[in-house]
């Protein structure tokens, strides 16, 4: 891993997000329609006015890509329409609560799907393999919204075990296992298809290293069974894996938004729903670009981690 | 080891060396759950679009003496909220959620096809510049996206088809830039160029006709993947728009009488798995298949 290798990546990676907010851009500001806030069709030809001189829409076009791009670069991405307070302020109220269910699911993901995959890539068409096979399809088939309201129906209505929705229960802000137990319908809502994804290319490419003669001399020198699944198998099998895992990214810190509006838990995904059925221009590209930052440098640490795992991609350079 | 090679190096043709085409077609027809898939999807397909020539019932009569009937000779499959023949929703939802999936994969076939042709086959700085704008497209949350443009060019058929089309077709570009980066240094390849065919020749007759597998495959997992998105649009309310039926529409109807009438969710709900399950599973079936390396 040299120096001007990492320069790279990183300027690619600028280069990636400035495309993100300039499309974005585009994209919402040449949409017919204005904010929602202007739909209101009491409001006068002078409040609209108003409004619209608050927000900054009178501008022309090239104007006021002038002045978002100014300010963004200096990291201001202006109030949102719908709330009034600073757009990044809003997007990092909400951000730990995605980054709790986010880091949860995908804790869980990996940990439910890779000694499974390892488990079925080892013995191929076995009854296990089949089972587990199944099942994942059967969960990357099921609508999202779907499958949330049948576990409430469940787990929160019929056997009241677990809270329907939210955070917290109201007064018990801070407890931990109040928290947790309201975490545990969404988290596994959100990580089930992820599961079934890294489950199958655990198994394809666990069955790929298995025939490799390296673990074949691993097991006619006695490697025993948990040192040849995890330090022979899983670390040879990892980077596809972990690609993988990086493109669930996007999908669990943005994509949550059905998630979370089943489970009304106040998180980015909700947010951006609103922000996106409010018109609210400044959420939105605030949210976009936040989102698309988080993915970058997500993937940019798994290239980095790369030649770790696997030393022959080091030799390369 | 009876791939295209041999066939080149081999001086007499083995009378039983078939086409790639056509050895995929019998391995397929050897693998029992693609085997099964297809026909699954065939009834299925059957079922949205003749059905509604055989079953003739309005979808849009509503009748709220009946609502929420149970299965009656008039009404195979009972009635929704609004007192509408379920039966023929489903099979005209079936053909809107099915369009949705083909037509969406469709555009995303041509983007991917041709952002990732063009970026492998010509590479230098127009791969640089196609390549930078699929990272980009992968870094947007695609489904933020769907519903941002849905919201502001208004929710119906095509707009549903163009925005989830315009948004997954970034894995397809990776991996035909791939193959096509792969396939252009190939001897079939040169022996054209040296013949003096133009660089569209080559790519059109001789490249792209190596990434149809990789497209197939595609394709199948990819309308499995637009049916889906349907549904959870049509959860935020900027799907299919009622009165028109969809699968994905008419499980978010029936959501609020999950518990008085939960068959109106069994029915779509099932719908729904069954065709992605078998898409999914004729896509693995067709992957197999024209894996030359595969058993």
């Amino acid at each position: 891993m040299t120096l001007s290798y990492l320069l790279k990546r990183v300027f690619h990676a600028l280069i990636v997000l400035i495309m993100v907010g300039v499309i974005t851009f585009f994209v919402v500001r040449l949409a017919p329609g204005g904010p929602s806030l202007l739909a209101d069709p009491k409001l006068s030809a002078v409040e609209r006015q108003a409004i619209e001189e608050r927000l900054g829409l009178n501008d022309t076009l090239p104007v006021q890509f002038t002045k978002w791009a100014g300010q963004t670069a200096r990291g201001n991405l202006g109030n949102s329409f719908l709330y009034g307070a600073p757009t990044v302020d809003i997007i990092m109220t909400r951000l730990p609560n995605t980054l709790i269910l986010a880091g949860t699911s995908l804790l869980l993901t990996l940990v439910v799907a890779l000694p499974l995959g390892l488990a079925s890539g080892m013995r191929p068409g076995s009854a296990f393999d089949r089972i587990t096979s199944t099942v994942s399809l059967v969960f990357v088939a099921v609508p999202v919204f779907w499958f949330g309201l049948l576990l409430i129906i469940l787990f929160a209505v019929t056997w009241r075990l677990l809270p329907a929705g939210g955070m917290n229960t109201a007064g018990q802000e801070g407890n931990l296992g109040d928290l947790l137990r309201h975490l545990i319908l969404p988290a596994v809502v959100l990580s089930a298809a992820s599961i079934a994804e890294i489950l199958r290319y655990t198994r394809s490419s666990t069955r790929t290293v298995t025939t490799q003669d390296y673990v074949r001399t691993a097991r006619a020198k006695g490697v025993g069974q948990w040192a040849l699944r995890y330090r022979h198998i899983l670390r040879n099998a990892a980077i596809p894996i972990l690609t993988a895992v990086g493109l669930q990214l996007p999908r669990l810190i943005g994509g949550a938004a059905i998630t979370e509006t089943i489970f009304g838990w106040p998180g980015m995904g909700r947010l951006s729903v609103e922000a996106a059925l409010g018109r609210d221009y400044p959420l939105i590209m605030g949210i976009t670009l936040f989102v698309a930052l988080a993915v970058v440098a997500f993937n940019l640490l798994i290239d980095l981690l790369y030649p770790w795992l696997d030393p022959r991609v080091r030799a390369e350079g | 080891m009876c791939g295209r090679k041999a066939e080149v190096q081999g001086t007499v043709p083995q009378p039983a060396a078939l086409s790639p085409a056509r050895r995929s077609a019998q391995k397929l027809r050897r693998n029992p759950s693609a085997v099964r898939s297809l026909a699954v999807l065939l009834l299925i397909v059957a079922f949205a679009l003749l059905g509604p020539l055989v079953y003739r019932s309005s979808p849009e009569a509503i009748d709220f003496s009946r609502q929420f009937a149970g299965p009656s000779w008039d009404h195979p499959l009972g009635t929704d909220e609004n007192g509408r023949d379920v039966l023929i929703r489903l099979m005209l939802g079936g053909r809107v959620s099915l369009a949705v999936g083909f037509f969406a994969v469709a555009v995303s076939l041509v983007f991917g096809v041709l952002i990732g042709g063009l970026s492998g086959f010509f590479r230098g700085w127009a791969d640089s510049v196609l390549m930078r704008f699929t990272d980009g497209m992968l870094a947007i949350p695609g489904f933020f996206i769907s519903l941002l443009a849905l919201t502001f060019f208004g929710a119906g058929l095509t707009q549903l088809v163009l925005v989830i089309g315009l948004t997954s077709w970034m894995g397809l570009a990776r991996l035909v830039r791939g193959e096509v980066l792969r396939e252009r240094e190939e001897l079939s390849v040169e022996a054209a160029r040296a013949l003096g065919a133009s660089e569209l020749r080559v790519l059109w007759r001789h490249v792209l006709p190596q990434v149809y597998p990789t497209m197939i495959v595609n394709a199948t997992i990819g309308i499995s993947f637009a049916i889906l998105t349907e549904s959870a649009l049509s959860f935020l309310g900027v799907g299919i728009q009622p009165p028109d039926a969809s699968w994905g529409n008419m499980l978010t109807g029936a959501q609020n009488y999950m518990y008085s009438s939960p068959w109106l969710a069994v029915y779509p709900g099932a719908l729904i798995l069954i065709t992605v399950v078998a898409f999914n599973l004729l896509g693995d079936g067709l992957r197999d298949a024209s894996d030359p390396q595969g058993r």
